[in-house]
């Protein structure tokens, strides 16, 4: 063999490693990547955040809000995961427990109630497990969510920024329109707890994010999203100013289309498209 | 045990097969005794010596929740392995063998039929198919069952047995929460009853949708309930978890069930729920 041969082979080899899907999942986690806060503060003004799910505290990871979106008044929702040691923890780094999924529709039912649109922002790796999330039903919260959401009588819109992990991004994900980031994913579940389990070995994670089509061009392909907002080239971290004005024109241009429907078709557009959504079955 | 007195339906049992051919005396997995196979099955599956409730398949389920005479629906949809997901062995491969195995195409059953007096619609997960996981015909014949409750305004109840999501479906199997929640809440506009029956083990996606959606979620006894998987909260917080953590008792105690009930109970519980949730407007119809 000879020594270009060789290299090729080795190159091939590094990219067989790494796929496409496993890039993409590490840049959908880089740690300089803006979090939703950081979308929402670039694209909104005038944040005036709301506290509390009124039954039992107010998560950290959770954050809701009044906003203005080019001077109409909006609700905007995002979960936050902290940049340093100490936020990160207090965060749960980005988890949300129920109640803050339940904060979460309480600001859906204000904006409801006030006919105000909903813009959510999404970058997390699933709801937090744990004791006490299991006690105040974690499980009920996401599901309300889901539920309520699909009959929300104003336009909602989701955006997927980074990770879509499972359940705990759906329940602020079942919306009119729902975009991704280019190099985000949108997951059922991690590729690291997919790996643990089929493969029985948590290091086959790249493996199991290719083989669960996770990237946005898939789950687009798969027809689980509406849309997908570019990146500046190398990712959004690379220019997070820019990934959020390329946020702010796909919002844009749809929230110009709901508004122009009739508020009942709207509804039943957002309720057709969830009922008939990823039909993979023969008959 | 109740101060009001319930009205008692008898059970009938026709659809389970009583020959078997790997023995006749079974272990309970709760209290160690051998049980008399034909006992277990006499008691509804539940160990005469400990009254722990063992899993039973769909159709036994409907043959002890419906009047004979019921009918199987939506049987016709099989997976298209949507991500041609292969792991250590392909998902073709696994549905093939639990199609063979199980005697049907997917973890779920519909029937429409009589629970007592009340004209329902019923779906049923199978737990012995893939976990009872929830892929896109798991998805789409409970979101049938629903919309077969909405056309005919007749009462749902799902019985729910699932690990969650099916991985293996990906973000296809996923997105069936939202589809089944969009179509109970259409439901649930309409007022038509939807029961939910948790049973051991309900988990994951499946308990984060519909099965915590009913009117009125009722589980049976010492059924695994939960969001996170026990493992996956243990390796978490890296401690031990305290004993009857996730069972259907615990989720009483903390307010998401209205109520755990014995498999013998369950018909007439229902049953005088569907007596309860019977708008006045039907009762004219019916004259
Ligand atoms: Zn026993």
């Amino acid at each position: 063999m000879t020594e270009q041969a060789g290299n090729l082979e080795q190159v091939q080899a590094v990219a067989e490693a790494t796929p496409a899907a496993w890039v993409k999942t590490e840049l959908a986690r880089h740690s300089q990547r803006p979090y939703p806060m950081d979308f929402i503060e670039s694209i909104f003004t005038d944040f005036s955040e709301i506290h509390g799910d009124r039954a039992f505290g107010d998560d950290a990871a959770m954050a809701c809000g009044m906003a203005r979106f080019h001077g109409e008044e909006v609700m905007v929702i995002g979960n936050l995961k902290g940049r340093t040691v100490k936020e990160r923890i207090e965060r749960k780094f980005g988890s949300p427990d129920p109640e803050g999924y339940r904060k979460a529709l309480r600001a859906m039912k204000i904006a409801e109630k006030f006919g105000r649109p909903v813009f959510t922002f999404i970058d997390l790796a699933g709801a937090n497990p744990g004791i006490g999330a299991e006690e105040r039903g974690q499980a009920e919260a996401i599901a309300r969510n889901l539920i309520e959401m699909s009959r929300l009588r104003v336009p909602l819109i989701a955006t997927i920024t980074g990770e879509g992990g499972s359940g705990g991004a759906l329940a602020l994900a079942v919306a009119d329109r729902v975009l991704i980031l280019e190099n985000a994913i949108y997951s059922v579940i991690s590729p690291e707890g997919c790996a643990s389990i089929m493969w029985r070995d948590a290091s086959k994670r790249a493996q199991a994010a290719e083989a669960l089509k996770v990237t946005a061009q898939d789950v687009k392909s798969l027809g689980c999203v509406d849309d997908i907002v570019p990146e500046p080239v190398g990712g959004a971290q690379a220019n997070p100013e820019e990934a959020a004005q390329l946020i702010d024109e796909k919002l844009r241009w749809h929230f110009n289309e709901i508004k122009a429907l009739p508020l009942e078709e709207m509804l039943q557009r957002r309720y057709e498209k969830f009922r008939n959504i990823a039909q993979f079955y023969t008959t | 045990m109740s101060w009001f007195k319930r009205q008692e339906y008898k059970i009938e049992n026709e659809g389970e097969k009583t020959v078997r051919t790997e023995g006749l005396w079974i272990k309970c997995d709760s209290c160690d005794q051998v049980i008399f196979k034909a006992d277990l099955e006499a008691n509804l599956h539940v160990c005469p010596k400990c009254g722990h409730h063992f899993r039973i398949s769909a159709r036994t389920r409907i043959d002890l929740l419906l009047e004979p005479g019921y009918e199987i629906v939506d049987t016709e949809l099989k997976s298209t392995d949507p991500l041609k997901f292969s792991d250590l062995k392909s998902y073709k491969s696994r549905l093939k063998k639990a199609q063979k195995d199980t005697g049907l195409n997917d973890a779920i059953l519909n029937a429409v039929g009589k629970l007592g007096d009340h004209e329902i619609v019923l779906s049923v997960m199978e737990y012995a198919f893939i976990g009872g996981s929830m892929g896109a015909v798991v998805g789409e014949t409970i979101a049938r069952a629903v919309d077969r409750a909405y056309e005919s305004r007749k009462p749902l109840i799902i019985v729910a047995a699932s690990g969650g999501a099916r991985m293996m479906e990906g973000i296809v199997s996923l997105m069936q929460l939202a589809k089944i929640s969009a179509a109970l809440g259409r439901l649930d506009d309409e007022k038509i009853p939807f029961i939910s029956i948790l049973t051991d083990p309900t988990t994951g996606g499946v308990t984060a949708s519909f099965a915590m959606l009913g009117d009125l979620n009722i589980a049976e006894p010492n059924a695994l309930i939960g969001f996170a998987g026990p493992r996956v909260i243990e390796q978490t917080i890296r401690q031990k978890l305290p004993e009857g953590f996730q069972r259907s008792e615990f989720l009483l105690e903390h307010g998401f069930l209205d109520a755990v009930v014995n498999r013998k109970e369950m018909k007439s519980y229902l049953s005088r729920a569907l007596d309860f949730m019977k708008q006045p407007s039907q009762d004219k119809v019916a004259g």
